[in-house]
């Protein structure tokens, strides 16, 4: 049984569809990545989906339970990570958790012993004491992290939980979202970034305004749409026309991203290394997700 | 949704963080209506003589009484509610839990009534001290305040589930809270003023207050006081529900 299950999920603001018709399966214990740029109605849909933000059409389940009708029993089953900072600025580090989970009526024994236990985890137990306001942004986001699972959620969603991070708290937390998945916690993980998608996700789902467009494990994603090569080539001004025609003569895909063409090579149909010398650059890469939404959509994930 | 039992849980949350602060924010609070109290009542109070047979000082005890227990929780429910609400994400938080917006929202409002019934106790104490009450029906007083305490927090409350920007709440202040402070019977009787002007005054919902709880100070009933204990009782109905829907209005999107 899958512990989420989304169904012709639909999301207006004013009329303006956000989601526009979501069905999704989250399995157990697996990561399942919501891959896409700003606006793609990630939050839209996670906020549905975890029972604070109700939906227009189409029903949510978490773990069985329709999420519209059992909100406050979805909501004990879960554990959200969010992107901005909602930490309680009036509390101590250890305060935040034992107070968090008391809104989940555990009692102060069991909370204490679970906040030190999750602190140990995200390896932040010698700031127990130490008010929020003095902890970097990524000792925040592991402080976080331990909140969401005070109540020893059933599903962990996150979203975006590494933005903002330098690489090194960024690898801290994935290494924590890592060992969290092998103790068995299911996770949704919301991502512009392709690279926490590749490293931490089981199954991805991209999203493209308001709608799922493709689904799969990252490998039978780039797979599927990678192709076979990329080429990056960045033609001089006068050239763009060229270059242009050239690729429509070939028949080969590409989209412009700025300055720079990206060629979709799904066969040997190529352009000779002559012909991309006039290039003012150009190189060669392996297919990513990143190649994978662009050719989708025709924009990058960053945007 | 309605609110819930877990309310109590947003109210124990502002306990634990107000029992942090109690003694650097403690004396603060009770220097100003001490200050009043005295400043008014002895120095104002040795022009005045009596007022309705009694010192003037002993006048103004049960209005300090009533109007700090109003400035109590509408500090509580304007500027600290939206704090919580919009600088420091304290709302959203707690909606991610089994508690929903009523929830949080009738937290807040419970404990607004809280910080009333502890402005009032403590202030009770004071005064008692200096010999300025003189009935034991004062003991009745922080149970109004319960009652003050719930009307002033749903009513700041209502106004925070509407205002665009912190500076907002300078007109409810200005224009809502200071002419109650002035004009609910506070600092002089409105005995002498015209008819129409005394009519009017019952439309301010601390003039019940202080009618209520200088009759309380004194020992003096009178039937006039159970309207003025209805309206509070009915102005408090409307507040309470109209906060919870416009903070539900506000939040739910």
């Amino acid at each position: 049984m899958s512990v989420i299950r989304v169904r012709g999920l639909v999301k207006r603001f004013n009329g303006l569809a956000a989601v526009d018709g979501v069905d999704l399966d989250v399995e157990e214990r697996e990561c399942f990545g919501l891959l896409g740029p700003n606006g793609a109605g990630k939050t839209s849909l996670i906020r549905v989906i975890t029972a604070v933000s109700p939906a227009t059409a189409g029903s949510a389940w978490v773990d069985g339970k329709d999420v519209a009708a059992r909100p406050r029993e979805t909501k004990a089953l879960i554990g959200v990570v969010p992107q901005l900072d909602n930490l309680d600025p009036d509390l101590s580090v250890i305060q935040n958790l034992v107070t968090f989970a008391r809104y989940f009526d555990i009692g102060r024994k069991e909370a204490l012993a679970r906040a030190e236990e999750n602190l140990g985890l995200v390896q932040l137990l010698e700031k127990r004491n130490a008010r929020v306001d003095t902890l970097s942004g990524g000792m925040k986001r592991r402080l976080l992290i331990a909140r969401a699972l005070m109540n020893q959620p059933k599903v962990l969603v996150l979203d975006e939980p590494t933005v903002g991070l330098d690489p090194q708290a960024k690898h801290l937390v994935w290494q924590k979202l890592r060992s969290l998945k092998e103790a068995g916690v299911t996770q949704l993980l919301c991502t512009q970034n392709m690279d926490e998608a590749a490293h931490l996700c089981d199954r991805i789902a991209i999203m493209h305004r308001g709608r799922v467009i493709a689904g799969g494990t990252p490998a039978a994603l780039v797979a599927e749409h990678g192709g076979r090569r990329v080429i990056e080539a960045r033609p001089r001004t006068e050239g763009r026309e060229a270059l242009a025609a050239e690729l429509r003569g070939r028949g080969l895909e590409f989209q412009e991203v700025e300055d720079t063409f990206y060629i979709f090579q799904t066969d040997d149909t190529g352009l000779e290394e002559g012909f991309l010398g006039q290039m003012e650059r150009f190189s060669y890469h392996s297919p990513t997700l990143e190649d994978v939404f662009l050719r989708l959509t025709g924009r990058s994930l960053g945007e | 949704m309605r609110f819930s039992r877990r309310s109590y849980r947003v109210w124990q949350r502002n306990r634990d963080v107000f029992r942090q602060v109690l003694w650097t924010e403690l004396p603060g609070a009770f220097a100003e209506p001490l200050l009043v109290l005295l400043a008014m009542g002895i120095g104002l109070g040795s022009f005045v003589g009596t007022v309705n047979g009694g010192r003037y000082i002993e006048f103004i005890a049960p209005g300090i009484i009533a109007s700090y227990a109003m400035f109590s929780p509408t500090f509580e429910c304007t500027w600290a509610s939206y704090v919580r609400m919009t600088h420091q994400k304290t709302f959203d938080a707690i909606i991610a839990t089994p508690l929903n917006v009523d929830d949080v929202v009738a937290g807040e409002i419970f404990w607004g009534a809280t910080r009333a019934v502890i402005t009032a106790v403590v202030i009770l104490v004071v005064v008692s001290a200096f010999g300025l009450i003189h009935s034991l029906w004062a003991l009745l007083i922080p149970v109004l305040a319960v009652l003050e305490g719930l009307m002033f927090a749903s009513i700041a409350m209502f106004y925070t589930s509407l205002v665009t920007s912190i500076y907002t709440f300078n007109y409810y202040f200005t224009l809502v809270v200071t002419p109650m402070f002035f004009f609910g019977e506070v600092f002089f009787p409105l005995s002498s003023f015209p008819e129409t002007v005394q009519r009017l005054s019952w439309v301010i919902p601390l003039t019940w207050v202080t009618k209520l709880t200088r009759a309380l100070a004194n020992g003096e009933w009178y039937s006039g006081l159970w309207v003025a204990l209805v309206m509070m009782v009915g102005v408090t109905a409307v507040f309470f529900w109209l906060a919870l829907r416009g903070m539900r209005r506000r939040l739910i999107k």
